[in-house]
């Protein structure tokens, strides 16, 4: 049953407005502990490109490691935001309303982070340009279009830029609230965001077909950026383990799986450190939860199928690598924690509806498939390159440097940053998106029982 | 003339609505007063006029651009230097449509976008009258009225419940 607090205007833009209007101290606490790895972090990064790549524990035949493995991952988080919050929209499901803004912050946020980690990869940052824009005009050389690596840019450039425009165009009202709640300088730069809003019906029509219309532009969009990504790995026809053609709906599916889980991980957080009990409620992760058994399933079974067909092939390559990544040292212990934190520890306990509607257990076990699917992205990149050659004297393993664990700590703790920062300016929970649920909000009386009801528009 | 804006308690919807009927009846039409509200209600909840839109228009116009600017990219490159690589044809056309896709998808993304703007007749610094009590609920309803009928239609709004009545000329 769903519960419902009917709150009235300005509470809801005092609630939520809250650290906006004025951080309390522990804020600052958080984002100088935050600052002060980054700043470690752009140390390393400086040091790396000073000194060279071979800092990085990547050597032949693997050239790709925990630096790829998160790009791969941040991607996958950034699945979440536009997902769960057009899919949601679309379907009209009240219970988004919290979720939205959060979930597509993220995914700007873990973008333009995912898309950081392979300019650092690179070793020498600025030769991106060399590969990734048209090079060489005197002699009439462009870039290769067959390349995965070019078709990654256009993908992700789209993503990023429909995701940041999703965000802002959904902000304008809340800018017009904190405008006509601030003074001074402060509020000059709202009244400039804010662009004008009054809330007329011609804007809030708009408002609402935008999200729609959004919604339904960036859904194919997000499919794609995760299928291109797949295929950075699946069109190397030399490398076992890379070369499945099942790849590209495995990862749509495995980065909705771990990106609803960081929403839920950072829907918690939210609740925590800002009091937003009224709004982030227990009817909330249960939705969110019950959403993710379907999703953890479905990505189990791409997973078995991926798996199994490589076993079925009975080519001896691909069968030892399969075996390398299940029981040989120091992948073993990789694969089982895997597949414990990523489906059999969390989707069965999400079974249980106390455990649904017990925001601890849901943070923790939300926590655990991220692990689970950054173990899985190492388990697909790493072991394959490692018997990328037939013969075993070009056999090796990857262990990654203090530098690159630096960088991939670092890489967190910036996309937690910025959300911090995000929160200090704008509201993480759209105002006029809980306002409006207010509105059509209504109760029922069904024999002896009062129930919650909603006016659903045409 | 002056710009007049009534403003109604959050709970008081429909009193609002009931303004705007005083309104027509005494010879304001429905397209001579906006509603001001601090979050979307459902549309005519006021009696106020339908709101028409081409915004469906601009993803279109933008995926038809995206697509043409991908396609012309891809297939120029590909063309300015006509290296035959394995007996392959010069213009790859899988390649060129994934490039192609984003490209659509991008023109149609911005176009939306723009189109909101247009649509929604932002950005708008000098809209008129406005009250920031609008966004901690109030709801309210301008228009703009000529000198000699200021004092009726302030009583007007006044008795159908409006809480607060500004005045800017």
């Amino acid at each position: 049953m769903q519960q419902r607090v009917v709150l009235p205007q300005p509470q809801v833009n005092a609630e939520l407005l809250k650290n906006a209007l004025r951080a309390p101290l522990w804020y600052w606490g958080i984002m100088a502990f935050l600052g002060a790895i980054v700043v470690a972090g752009s140390v390393a990064v400086g040091f790396l490109m000073n000194k060279g790549f071979g800092l990085s524990g990547t050597n032949r035949p693997v050239m790709w490691g925990i630096l790829i493995v998160d790009f791969v991952f941040w991607i996958g988080i950034s699945h979440a935001g536009v997902m769960l919050s057009a899919i949601l929209r679309l379907s009209k499901a009240e219970w988004r309303r919290p979720a939205t803004r959060a979930a597509e912050v993220l995914t700007v946020f873990s973008l333009m982070i995912a898309a950081l980690h392979p300019v650092v990869h690179a070793g020498r940052p600025w030769r991106i340009i060399y590969w990734s824009f048209p090079y060489d005009f005197s002699r009439g050389l462009w870039v290769n279009i067959r390349s995965p690596l070019i078709w990654d840019p256009s993908a992700i450039f789209t993503y990023l830029t429909g995701s940041a425009l999703f965000v802002i165009v959904a902000l304008i009202p809340d800018m017009a609230v904190i405008r006509d709640h601030t003074t001074g300088l402060k509020q000059k730069v709202y009244r400039a965001l804010a662009m004008g809003w009054r809330g007329t019906p011609r804007q809030w029509k708009l408002q609402i077909v935008a999200g729609f219309l959004l919604s339904a532009l960036l859904l194919p969009v997000f499919v794609s950026v995760h299928s291109i990504v797949s295929w950075d790995f699946a069109v190397m026809i030399g490398v076992e383990g890379y070369h499945v053609t099942i790849f590209a709906p495995y990862f749509v599916i495995g980065a909705v799986h771990s990106g609803v889980s960081a929403v839920v991980t950072m829907m918690i957080l939210m609740k925590w450190m800002f009091g937003w009990g009224s709004y982030i409620r227990e009817e909330h992760v249960e939705s969110l939860a019950k959403l993710l058994i379907v999703i953890g399933t479905t990505w189990l079974y791409f997973f078995f199928v991926e798996f199994s067909f490589a076993l079925y092939s009975m080519e001896s390559q691909e069968i030892a690598l399969r075996e390398m990544q299940a029981f040989t040292w120091p992948y073993w212990p990789l694969a089982l924690t895997f597949i414990l934190f990523s489906y059999i520890i969390p989707i069965p306990l999400w079974l249980f509806r106390k455990v649904r509607r017990n925001f601890k257990i849901m943070f923790w076990t939300s926590l655990l498939v991220n692990i689970g699917m950054w173990l899985e992205r190492f388990l697909i990149i790493v072991p394959s390159l490692a018997r990328k050659q037939v013969w075993p004297f070009d056999w090796s393993t990857y262990h990654p440097s203090a530098i690159e664990v630096l960088i991939v700590v670092t890489a967190y703790a910036l996309v937690f940053l910025l959300l911090m920062t995000f929160a200090k300016l704008f509201p993480l929970i759209p105002l006029f998106d809980i306002k409006e649920g207010q509105t059509l909000s209504d109760d029922i009386v069904i024999g002896k029982r009062r129930v919650p009801a909603l006016r659903v528009e045409e | 003339m002056a710009q007049m804006l009534g403003l109604f308690r959050e709970e008081e919807a429909e009193s609002a609505a009931n303004a705007t009927e005083a309104l027509e009846q005494a010879g304001y039409s429905n397209e001579n007063f906006e509603i001001l509200t601090g979050s979307p209600y459902p549309e005519g909840a006021f009696g106020e006029r339908e709101v028409k839109h081409k915004l469906y228009v601009f993803p279109f116009m933008g995926a038809l651009l995206g697509f043409s600017v991908a396609m012309l990219v891809t297939g120029a490159t590909q063309a300015a230097y006509p290296l035959v690589v394995g007996g392959k044809p010069i213009l790859s056309l899988p390649a060129m449509t994934i490039i192609a896709y984003e490209g659509t998808m991008l023109g149609a993304i911005l176009f939306t976008v723009l189109g909101i703007f247009f649509e929604s007749r932002l950005p708008n610094p000098n809209a008129g009258i406005y009250d920031p009590r609008i966004t901690a609920g109030y709801i309210g309803i301008t228009l703009t009225v000529a000198d000699e009928r200021l004092n009726a239609v302030e009583q007007l709004l006044r008795r159908a419940g409006a809480a607060d009545v500004i005045v800017k000329r």
